[in-house]
């Protein structure tokens, strides 16, 4: 089958007309052929080049084809008998090798020369192979036609291991049919986010879990090395920068495609990313034509096949002397993955005056986001349910304005083209009164209704009385038309919500991340049907700290969902530097460490050098290319952050106390120090300060402390939720208590109560105006064993907290957050 | 892409949802931002409001949240978003095979709008 065959027999009579050569015997070229017979049967004398040794076959059905769900005879679009009958010469198995315009003749790899009046370029792509080591090594395929898919069937013949490169649409059907062939498959992807070019990142999480949930091993953020051989030459597995090692029978690079403009290039046409090509699909040379994925159409390549099908249209109705000019496309994927419904369109990456309408149903995997602007739909993503996407694809190409029917789009067509449904209560109102409102807790109608009859006059009040959306939230639009059908303006507004994304409160949300075990941003918005597809500058950070404090040790801190201060380990200033503070355990400081102190302020230029009211010293105008340099200074002297910058635990301010005041009851220093020693580094709702004075007259202000502790001859007192900044607060105080070590305690407790229970960004001065003082000292006194199981899980939490964030960057960690990316010299500068 | 285009690396070097700096000579910083939708952009690394450095905000949706007094600047166009008024310079944008390329022109003639000029405009 591999050698070159030629068909051309047959030719017709009187079929002397213009001689037309396409090279490429793929999608394009022959559906550009079959366009142009159906207009005008006898104008061309055709013939067809084509690399591959076989005929025009459905490209997109290979990974079918690898699933085992249907065979290459299938999947043929042109069978031999229509080239014959058609009198088109096919030239298999022999690629073109060169172009020559100036004698209007191809050439053959095998040296067959054709003359033509016209010619058609219809070359494809080709696959990228990334160049790492290994990437020519006996075992790494690609996935672009019949011969790859061969070869991975032989492969997975054998069984064992398959990695593929690359987790887009191609990678990720490769990886399912190696997968359903017996192969264990691991897929390794660059990005944090599986088809990131068409999925956002909560669609994209989806499709993670489920492939996870099918026996795949996915690997986001993975960078391939090294493709490692054995000594024959053959692959046995792939390195991945951070160290990864895996084992591989096979390696399947699907990274990406480029346009194949070998040809068109060498032949002095004119080529930028494709084959640059004018609305008739003519390129630079009147008499060359060209198609399919190896051009360039208004900028834009294409790598799908619907928009061939409209250049094919255009290209035969120029070729036929009727222009109709092509316009460009725009484009919708589906995953040919069985049991996965994926769909993705236009553009969603949102934009001004761009609204999102979001609906997700945990329960049932559903995921679907629609992106409006000036009532029209812009783009779409569905998962799990994709049943409306050619509608909305049709709305977005014919640019339909949606506004009668927006408040019901994205229940799909069924239900918004009911037009009356356009008042989402109207829709409600018309509901049977057993008609199941709230999927989660089975609650009917009838019940949501008699309970708001019954008193439950706000959402949090349905919430509480008959369980309706108290669960994912889903059903919560449904639940408040029921309010305001029932009670008209009298619907009383619950308590805030998180922010505009959710409807839910924070409490809520830390409830349902125990309850449910949620560990991952994503999946809280999922499973709670967050509005937005991937959160705010508001509720991200919010979330992140909630995960970090129910999952210690589990949850990996999320650093794009923190502010700057607390991702570069230091206070951003006016100017945009920032300013450096190393902890002073309990304010206290010695010759050397201020030495060091000094030298960095030297070295780094510091523009100022100030003593904070924290009790220790602050240098101010670091640039942030030098802040792991400087860090790296101070740990050396044995410094290490002093979180001046987190919502952390700050300062432990001490007096001088016992050890040299006259007037001192206790060691109110040496208790300040092993006070900071336990809880530093401690991520918390917000700031937390801490003070300790050696006696009443209280020299380290204490009182005005989150917690507070003075010392008198017979023990401590300890104070809570004081507030030394915008409004002022003095403490209240908590108990009394004889050592040192049970005032430990006790700061470890009231610290993790605090930790568990506020809101983030909410400090200990109004958490305690809200829950009320006799409530945290119920929580903390009430049951003998409280302080002892809070202090225990603060203290469980602080094993995995207790790093030096700086000398983990000093170390490299992170260089990206620090570098540039480049720098351009504009005189020097060189264009790419 | 050839021409007037100015390739500065692959699109591996930003990680989704974060921004990355770029400074030039005698001319503005540039910031260049990844979003968590996968979408890359350019804008001058200065704020409207008081020239906060954008590229170190928190990054939502196509918006970032200006570290210093929380504007939301939009990525697409530079204007400050909801209440607040002012808009930064942006700068052409394109990604190519994995990398990322700026126009040349807008590189190096990018001014920030300073608030005097804002005020008179
Ligand atoms: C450096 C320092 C001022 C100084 O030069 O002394 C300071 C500087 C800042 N304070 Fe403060 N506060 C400093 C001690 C205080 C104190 C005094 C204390 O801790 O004993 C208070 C009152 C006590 C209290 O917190 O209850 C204080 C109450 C505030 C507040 C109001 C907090 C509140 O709950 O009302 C803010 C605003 C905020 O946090 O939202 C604030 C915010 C800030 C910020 C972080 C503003 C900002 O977001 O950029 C300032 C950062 C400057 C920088 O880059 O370093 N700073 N700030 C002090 C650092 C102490 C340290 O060593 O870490
Ligand atoms: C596994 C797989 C799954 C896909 N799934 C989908 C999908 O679900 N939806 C979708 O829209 N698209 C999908 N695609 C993409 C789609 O197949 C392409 O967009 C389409 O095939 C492009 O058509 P084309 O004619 O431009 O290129 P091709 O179909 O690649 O045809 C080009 C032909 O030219 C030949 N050729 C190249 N150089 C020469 C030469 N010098 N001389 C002679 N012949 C030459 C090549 O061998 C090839 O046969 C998929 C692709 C693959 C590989
Ligand atoms: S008092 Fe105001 S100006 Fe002074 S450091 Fe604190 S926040 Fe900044
Ligand atoms: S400088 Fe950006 S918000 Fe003030």
């Amino acid at each position: 089958m591999n050698a070159p065959t030629r068909f051309e027999e047959n030719r017709r009579e009187g079929d002397a007309g213009e001689k037309l050569v396409v090279i490429g015997n793929g999608m394009a070229g022959c559906r550009a052929v079959e366009e142009i017979l159906a207009r005008d049967a006898t104008r061309y004398s055709i013939t067809i080049f084509g690399a591959e040794p076989r005929v025009n076959y459905n490209r997109i059905m290979l990974s079918p084809v690898l699933a085992g769900e249907k065979t290459f005879e299938d999947i043929v679009i042109n069978s031999a008998q229509w080239y014959d009958d058609n009198g088109i010469t096919l030239v298999s198995g022999d690629p073109v090798a060169g172009i020559d315009r100036e004698n209007k003749t191809v050439v053959s790899r095998s040296g067959l020369t054709v003359p033509y009046d016209r010619l058609l370029i219809a070359t494809g792509s080709d696959p990228f192979i990334i160049p790492v080591p290994g990437h020519d090594l006996d075992g790494v395929v690609t996935f672009r036609d019949l011969d790859d898919v061969d070869k991975m069937l032989a492969a997975a013949q054998r069984g064992g291991d398959a990695v593929v490169i690359g987790g887009g649409l191609l990678g990720l059907e490769a990886a399912h049919g190696l997968s359903l062939r017996g192969m264990k498959v691991t897929v390794v992807h660059l990005m944090p986010t599986l088809m990131e070019r068409q999925l956002d990142e909560a669609a994209g999480w989806l499709l993670k879990q489920e492939l996870e949930s099918r026996g795949q091993t996915i690997l986001t953020g993975g960078n391939t090395k090294e493709i490692m051989g054995d000594g024959d030459g053959k692959v046995v597995g792939v390195q991945l920068e951070d160290g990864t090692a895996i084992k591989a029978d096979i390696v399947v690079m699907a990274v990406g495609i480029r346009p194949a403009t070998g040809l068109a290039k060498d032949a002095g046409l004119d080529v930028e990313r494709g084959i640059v090509v004018d609305d008739d699909m003519v390129t630079s040379d009147p008499a060359v034509m060209a198609v399919g994925e190896c051009v360039e159409h208004g900028g834009q390549c294409y790598g799908l096949v619907a928009p061939l099908w409209e250049m094919c249209r255009a290209l035969a109705d120029g070729a036929t002397g009727q222009p109709s000019g092509y316009t460009g496309s725009v484009t919708s994927t589906k995953l040919k993955v069985s049991g996965i419904d994926l769909f993705s369109a236009g553009d969603f990456s949102g934009g001004d005056g761009c609204e999102d309408i979001v609906m997700r149903d945990a329960a049932k995997g559903i995921y679907k986001r629609l992106v409006i602007q000036d009532d029209k739909v812009l783009g779409a993503v569905l998962y799990g349910d994709t049943a409306d996407g050619n509608w909305y694809f049709d709305l977005m190409r014919k640019g339909e304005d949606i506004s009668d029917i927006r408040e019901a789009l994205i229940f799909g067509q069924a239900f918004a083209s009911g037009g009356a449904l356009a008042d989402p209560n109207s829709a409600v109102a018309a509901l049977s009164d057993d008609a199941e409102i709230c999927g989660c807790n089975g609650v009917s109608k009838g019940s949501v209704v008699s309970c708001i009859q019954g008193g439950a006059g706000s959402l949090d009040a349905v919430r509480a009385s008959c369980k309706a959306s108290a669960s994912c939230g889903s059903c919560t639009g449904l639940v408040e038309s029921l309010l305001e059908l029932t009670l008209g303006d009298d619907v009383q507004s619950g308590p805030a919500t998180m922010c505009k994304c959710t409807s839910f409160t924070h409490d809520d949300v830390r409830e349902r991340i125990l309850e449910k075990e949620l560990k991952a941003i994503p999946q809280i918005m999922h499973e709670l049907h967050w509005t937005t597809p991937d959160g705010c500058a508001s509720c991200r950070p919010a979330l992140n700290y909630y995960l970090l404090c129910a999952w210690p040790g589990e949850y990996v801190d999320d650093q794009k969902s923190r502010f700057v201060n607390e991702r570069l380990h230091a206070n951003i200033q006016k100017d945009g530097t920032y300013s450096v503070v190393p902890r002073m355990w309990g304010g206290l400081t010695t010759p050397n460490e201020l030495r060091a102190i000094a030298d960095a302020a030297d070295k780094y230029s510091a523009r100022m050098v100030k003593v904070t009211g924290g009790q220790r010293i602050d240098l101010f105008g670091i640039r942030k290319e030098d802040l792991p340099a400087i860090w790296s200074d101070l740990n050396a002297a044995g410094m290490v952050s002093g979180h001046a910058y987190g919502k952390s635990l700050r300062t432990v301010k001490t007096c001088v106390g016992s050890q040299w005041c006259r007037f001192g009851t206790q060691d109110s220093t040496g208790l300040g120090v092993q006070i900071e020693r336990m809880t530093w580094a401690s991520w918390m709702p917000h700031k937390f300060k801490i003070a300790v004075s050696g006696c009443p007259r209280n020299c380290a202000e204490a009182t005005i402390k989150d917690f507070g502790i003075i010392c008198v001859d017979s023990g401590y007192e300890l104070h809570v939720g004081g507030n030394g900044g915008i409004k002022v607060r003095v403490t209240d105080l908590l108990c009394k208590v004889e050592t040192e070590q049970e005032a430990l305690d006790h700061c470890a407790a009231l610290i993790q109560l605090y930790r568990e229970d506020a809101y983030y960004l909410e400090r200990t001065a109004p958490w305690v105006e809200r829950k009320g003082v006799d409530w945290v000292k119920a929580q903390l006194l009430g049951d003998p064993d409280a302080i002892s199981q809070l202090a225990a899980r603060f203290r469980y939490s602080q094993k995995f907290m207790q790093h030096d964030p700086w000398a983990e960057r000093a170390a490299g960690d992170r260089d990206d957050l620090h570098s540039h990316l480049a720098e351009v010299r504009p005189l020097s500068m060189e264009t790419a | 892409m050839i021409g007037n285009w100015l390739d500065i690396g692959p699109t591996t070097q930003i990680e989704p949802g974060t921004a990355r700096t770029l400074p030039v000579a005698g001319g503005e910083e540039i910031a260049i931002f990844h979003t968590l939708r996968g979408e890359f952009y350019a804008l001058v690394n200065s704020c409207p409001h008081k020239q906060g450095p954008l590229s170190q905000g928190i990054v939502n949706g196509d918006a970032v949240a200006c570290p210093l007094h929380n504007w939301n600047i939009s990525l697409k166009t530079g204007e400050a978003q909801g209440e607040d008024e002012g808009c930064t310079p942006t700068i052409p944008l394109k990604v190519d095979a994995g990398r990322i390329y700026l126009l040349r022109d807008a590189v190096v003639g990018a001014r920030k709008v300073s608030p005097e000029a804002e005020e008179a405009a």
